[in-house]
């Protein structure tokens, strides 16, 4: 096992160094200007040496080498700092935001909280509702639950979350006015009415992701226990007098939730990559709205980094799913 | 493909035992357990009936969905305009139909091409030991690629340059058909490479080889055929994917121009005015929906279909 994460480990550099490479290229080869949201009044002569500031004049590889070392060197020391207080990094230059001149990880993470509570919650929340759903629906195969049931997740996988999200707004927000469309940003959890304000602008976006969520997760958990009831060993669960219980929550759902498991981790990337649609829709200030924001202005290395540190989330959790079915699998042996 | 394999066999047995039935085809077994997934035939029939609208309902319902009509802005339901008008007074109905056509021909385009792409990679890699490695390697590259996050880069960066050689609209679609396309070969590529490992194993293929046949009809002839289904499955999940991507972009006003309507489109520019106007954000949204669903059930019941080992009982 450990012979084969630090193999795996090894094989995750060059690959995390190649899709740097590939998404810097792609930044590369369009043809937007960074800046072209300068006024036109400004002087050819300014606008070349904000050029040169920015580094647009250096060769493509050697600004890739420059963000490869402020990304793996610069913004760890600075992160130390941050946390211990001391004061290695000064004098280096992190990665700078092209639209606010602000460090991009400071950016990333005044937003990261916003979209992990949101996002975050809607996952977990998606997950405990498609689990039973899932068990109940295998276990009373082909009965009313399970059909509405099927008929629900197809529902939820099939309707694009924009769709979910500006229905619950007319509905719940326009009509009913229980809970406010968009989100506000800047509220401020100080006492019980503000935490009740949190809570109810938080309903909507975390039902449409949840909604989404549950979909996809209770058809894996269906198809997986229905794999596991037909087994032997579950006839001889039975014939051995155990109850109908034992047989099912421990026996049987045990043994399902081993993909399950791994697929739950499979999506938590994208709870970082914030929903993007879901936080556009509602106006939530995640990490999906500043992926958006930072394209349209051409903000070259915000979308850079933000993109790359997605690509280390996805290579990680595929890692962690895999370590995670051989932990929970006696039967798979990786080395 | 053991299954496909079977399936003639099974189907001769059955039919010598109920004696005397014409030689058939297995895509007639198919077809028949097709119709006993009621989902599917309800996915069928809806999908039959929105392309028909939208093939034949331009000849039918005559206006123009770019002819501005600024008297009659923002009229609601009438039998002049049975979905109303927009705020330029265009027709709501006509607006659908055109926008469902550009839609669904990019979920169709970018399927297509993303199942050539995974097809051949998929196949390469089966079949041939040396391309085998490199080209799993891209394909988990791809998987570790942020996808969403990509597309919206590509499609920003390259919606310029392309509309300038192209055409505004050809170019914007050719964009977004190869960007989709081009981020979701890889499933199909991993389920096809699957099934040809498995297909290199059996006699018929080496029965095959040992007459001399070349590697390019050993693919053509006895690979391809025999990965049919799963490929065909996929594809239908793939169109629906397709519409999916395609919708999303355009919400987020990073798909095809403001005066060239499509159904992500036409949602996209009636959310500023959705306390108002309702219904407008409602239509499109539910033309999506309603294709994705009935795709996607079409799916199911063509993965049970093309399975032998449920057809037939």
């Amino acid at each position: 096992m450990f012979t084969f994460t630090l193999r795996r480990l090894l094989i995750a550099i060059p690959t995390l160094l190649i899709i740097s490479l590939v998404i810097f290229l792609l930044l590369e080869a369009a043809p937007g200007d960074p800046l072209g949201e300068v006024p036109l009044t400004v002087p050819p002569e300014v606008k070349a040496r904000m050029r040169e500031a920015l580094g647009l004049n250096s060769p493509w590889y050697v600004r890739y080498l420059l963000w490869l070392k402020q990304f793996f060197w610069v913004e760890p020391v600075h992160l130390w700092d941050a946390l211990f207080g001391t004061s290695y990094g000064e004098g280096m230059q992190r990665v700078i935001s092209f639209q606010s001149r602000q460090p991009v990880m400071q950016i990333i993470a005044e937003r990261l909280p916003q979209t992990l509570i949101v996002v975050g919650l809607a996952y977990v929340v998606g997950v405990l509702i498609a689990l039973p759903i899932g068990i109940i629906s295998a276990y009373r195969q082909y009965s009313w639950f399970d059909n509405i049931g099927t008929f629900i997740s197809m529902i939820g996988f099939s309707v694009p979350t924009f769709f979910t999200g500006v229905v619950l707004i007319i509905v719940f927000a326009v009509k009913l006015q229980w809970f406010p469309s968009v989100y506000d940003t800047t509220l401020q959890v100080t006492d019980w009415a503000s935490f009740k304000a949190q809570i109810r602008q938080m309903v909507m976006p975390v039902t449409v992701l949840a909604l989404y969520n549950a979909a996809q997760i209770s058809r894996f958990m269906r198809a997986s226990m229905l794999d596991n009831l037909g087994q032997d060993y579950v006839r001889t669960a039975r014939a051995k007098g155990l109850t109908e219980k034992v047989v099912v929550l421990i026996h049987v759902l045990r043994n399902s939730l081993i993909p399950v498991v791994t697929v739950i981790a499979l999506g938590v990337p994208t709870i970082f990559g914030g929903a993007i649609i879901t936080e556009q829709v509602f106006k939530v200030n995640g990490l999906g709205q500043q992926l958006i924001l930072s394209i349209h202005a051409n903000d070259m290395p915000m979308v850079m980094t933000l993109t790359f540190i997605f690509a280390i989330l996805i290579v990680l959790f595929n890692l962690v799913a895999d370590l995670l079915y051989g932990i929970l699998d006696p039967r798979i042996r990786y080395d | 493909m053991t299954e496909t394999e079977k399936a003639p066999a099974a189907a001769q047995t059955t039919g010598a035992s109920l004696s005397y039935r014409p030689p058939r085809s297995q895509w007639w077994d198919v077809w028949d357990q097709f119709k006993t997934h009621k989902g599917a035939l309800i996915g069928l029939t809806i999908f039959v009936l929105i392309l028909a609208t939208i093939l034949i309902g331009p000849i039918l319902w005559t206006i123009e969905p770019t002819y501005v009509d600024l008297r009659a802005r923002n009229q609601g339901f009438s039998m002049e305009h049975p979905f109303g008008t927009d705020q330029l007074g265009r027709d709501i109905l006509s607006r659908m139909m055109a926008g469902g056509k550009v839609s669904i021909s990019v979920g169709m385009t970018a399927m297509a091409l993303s199942i050539l792409l995974g097809t051949t990679i998929g196949v390469l890699a089966g079949y041939f030991r040396r391309l085998e490695g490199p080209l799993m390697r891209l394909t988990d590259l791809f998987l570790a690629l942020p996808l969403l996050p990509l597309l919206l880069l590509m499609v920003t960066l390259f919606r310029d340059p392309l509309s300038k050689s192209f055409g505004p609209e050809s170019g914007i679609f050719l964009l977004i058909v190869s960007a989709i396309g081009a981020t979701s070969w890889m499933q199909t590529a991993r389920i096809v490479r699957g099934e040809v490992l498995g297909l290199k194993e059996r006699e018929f293929v080496l029965a095959a080889r040992s007459i001399g046949t070349p590697s390019r009809r050993m693919i053509t002839r006895h690979v391809l055929p025999n990965v049919l289904s799963p490929i065909m499955v996929s594809a239908t999940l793939g169109i629906a994917s397709a519409i999916i991507t395609e919708s999303a972009l355009s919400f987020l006003g990073l798909g095809f121009p403001p005066d060239f309507p499509t159904w992500g489109r036409l949602l996209f520019d009636a959310v500023d005015q959705m306390q108002l106007y309702p219904s407008r954000v409602i239509l499109p949204g539910v033309a999506i929906s309603l294709t994705v669903l009935s795709v996607n059930y079409i799916g199911d019941g063509l993965r049970d279909a093309l399975d032998p080992r449920i057809r037939g009982r």
